[in-house]
């Protein structure tokens, strides 16, 4: 190219190609999401199974704690101080087996395809997340409606369960994301389900899902202070129960949720890629 | 080793020569251990991203989504390569009418001939007109007629838009009537690159490709017996006099 037709660029066409590779980004990560939603559309049976675990929760584990004294704080009713956290469980348990997907994925080959595109890693690894997101929403969907009918003292409001949403959704990006960096560490899916168990437990019983932190020992609630469900389950028992609030201030679970999601990201970019070896 | 534009480049070893690892590098999935190499003028190590965008690879396993239809595969193919918004139905329409898919765009993947999922990982890989595509072993598991039509359209792809083609395979036949040129590999090592005809004259006179390959393939697994007999000497003399 010679110097008379290379003219340097203007500064409003530079922001203007910023403009445009942030498109495409967004475009690449949300791709990723779309292939997800057209799955379940085709095969949306395992959204319903999955919602029974919810609902047995609800009603066997409620109805037997309800007595136990002590455990709802401030009078709150025990079925209500449960519903949020056992939303929160449900999103949890399907996130956190996430990353088998993308084990499943490369051992079919489909992940390579994913590598050898121009798509930035991060921009895979956000798409796998709102992926994630998806499905927990729709499992969440299921879950209020079966709350509901239980008699628990749902808040409808718009604003509250649009910030429900939102606290569903980074919950889930943020614990899809850490499932999938075990994935791309262990490689395999009988390993991946061994951890996958034993993380499962101490993530659920070390925070304040079932049951509140004062009843814990000093060292297993400064546990549950550093676990991200906990703060997950602050904005959901705030923002899903008409007479709900939060412990810690939702700007501020919501800071830790998401920040704890970029991290997770950042790593997972970095791992991601390996994926294909 | 190089090369060029426009050429059917083909990639003949026996079983863990190194074909698909070699593959794997040029497409960026797994950095190498020593040396380098570039695709299209862009170097596999230092510029990735660029490497990406100008090349298609079809992989061994099955990289379509089975879970998907055909149609929905290629519009994430399309999205993943940022290919403008306006474009996406035209192409994507042209590339499934290429590969003889039109038909069964709306199917799911999980339903279609081995033969069809081949051709809708090709056309995946059209939609952004790489200067190189990659197949790693794309006849695999086919029958006789699917493996025909594969190569017809993988021959009128480099007539028509001159793209450079990479193919492993070992159907001897196939690389020797398909390849312009052929490099046979071993161990991880470049035993000896040429076209089918001279690789032939080689092992003698009416030899094919297939003897060789048996030739130069035999001959190397005997030296390295050899050598490996004799580092074995080696190494325990060497234990005894430092023991």
């Amino acid at each position: 190219m010679g110097p008379s037709d290379a003219p340097a660029a203007p500064p409003a066409s530079m922001a203007e190609n910023r403009l445009g590779r942030l498109a495409d980004y967004a475009t690449q990560c949300l791709a990723v999401a779309a292939a997800e939603v057209q799955k379940l559309r085709h095969d949306p049976v395992e959204l319903f199974t999955r919602a029974a675990q919810p609902v047995l929760w609800l009603v066997l584990f409620g109805e037997v704690m309800a007595q136990v004294r002590g455990i709802s704080p401030g009078g709150v009713r025990y079925l209500d101080f449960l519903a949020p956290g056992i939303l929160a469980q449900s999103v949890l348990f399907v996130a956190i087996f996430y990353g088998i997907s993308a084990i499943w994925e490369r051992d079919l080959g489909v992940l390579q395809r994913y590598l050898v595109s121009p798509a930035p890693r991060s921009a895979l690894v956000i798409g796998k997340a709102l992926s994630a997101s998806v499905r927990a929403l729709s499992q969440a969907l299921i879950v209020y409606v079966l709350t509901l009918a239980l008699g628990v003292d749902i808040d409808l409001d718009p604003r509250s369960i649009l910030g429900a949403v939102a606290a569903i959704a980074v919950g889930s990006a943020l614990f899809s994301t850490f499932s999938l960096i075990i994935a791309c560490i262990v490689k395999t899916r009988e390993r991946f389900m061994g951890i996958g168990q034993v993380l499962t437990m101490p993530i659920f019983f070390a925070s304040n899902a079932i049951y509140p932190l004062s009843l814990m020992p000093g060292w297993l609630r400064a546990v549950s202070h550093l676990n991200p469900l906990t703060y997950e389950v602050d904005v959901l028992r705030a923002l899903m129960l008409s007479s709900g609030r939060s412990d810690y201030g939702l700007l501020f679970d919501f800071t830790v949720l998401f920040a704890a999601t970029a991290a997770l990201t950042a790593i997972a970019s970095r791992l991601y890629g390996r994926m294909g070896y | 080793m190089t090369v060029r534009q426009g050429e059917m480049f083909g990639l003949i070893g026996p079983n863990g020569a190194g074909k698909s690892t070699l593959i794997k590098m040029l497409t960026t999935l797994l950095p190498p251990t020593s040396g380098s190499a570039a695709v299209v003028g862009y170097d596999i190590i230092r510029q990735p991203g660029e490497v990406r965008r100008h090349i298609g690879y079809v992989p061994q396993l099955l990289s379509a989504d089975g879970t998907l239809t055909g149609y929905e595969n290629m519009l994430l193919s399309a999205r993943l390569y940022g290919i403008p918004r306006t474009e996406r139905a035209a192409r994507i329409t042209r590339a499934l009418a290429r590969m003889g898919l039109t038909q069964v765009a709306d199917h799911l993947v999980g339903h279609y001939s081995g033969g069809m999922i081949r051709r809708l990982e090709i056309a995946q890989n059209l939609l952004h007109r790489p200067k190189v595509l990659f197949l790693d072993e794309p006849t695999i598991g086919l029958d006789p007629a699917a493996r025909e039509t594969v190569w017809e359209h993988v021959r009128d792809l480099r007539d028509s838009f001159q793209t450079t083609i990479v193919v492993s395979s070992h159907h001897m036949e196939e690389i020797e009537e398909m390849c312009d040129r052929v490099a046979l590999i071993d161990r991880g090592r470049l035993v000896i690159v040429g076209t089918p005809a001279e690789l032939k004259s080689r092992a003698g006179p009416g030899a094919t490709l297939d003897d060789l390959f048996i030739q130069l393939i035999g001959a190397a697994a005997e030296a390295e017996a050899a050598e490996g007999y004799g580092a074995v000497r080696r190494a325990r003399r060497a234990a005894r006099e430092h023991g």
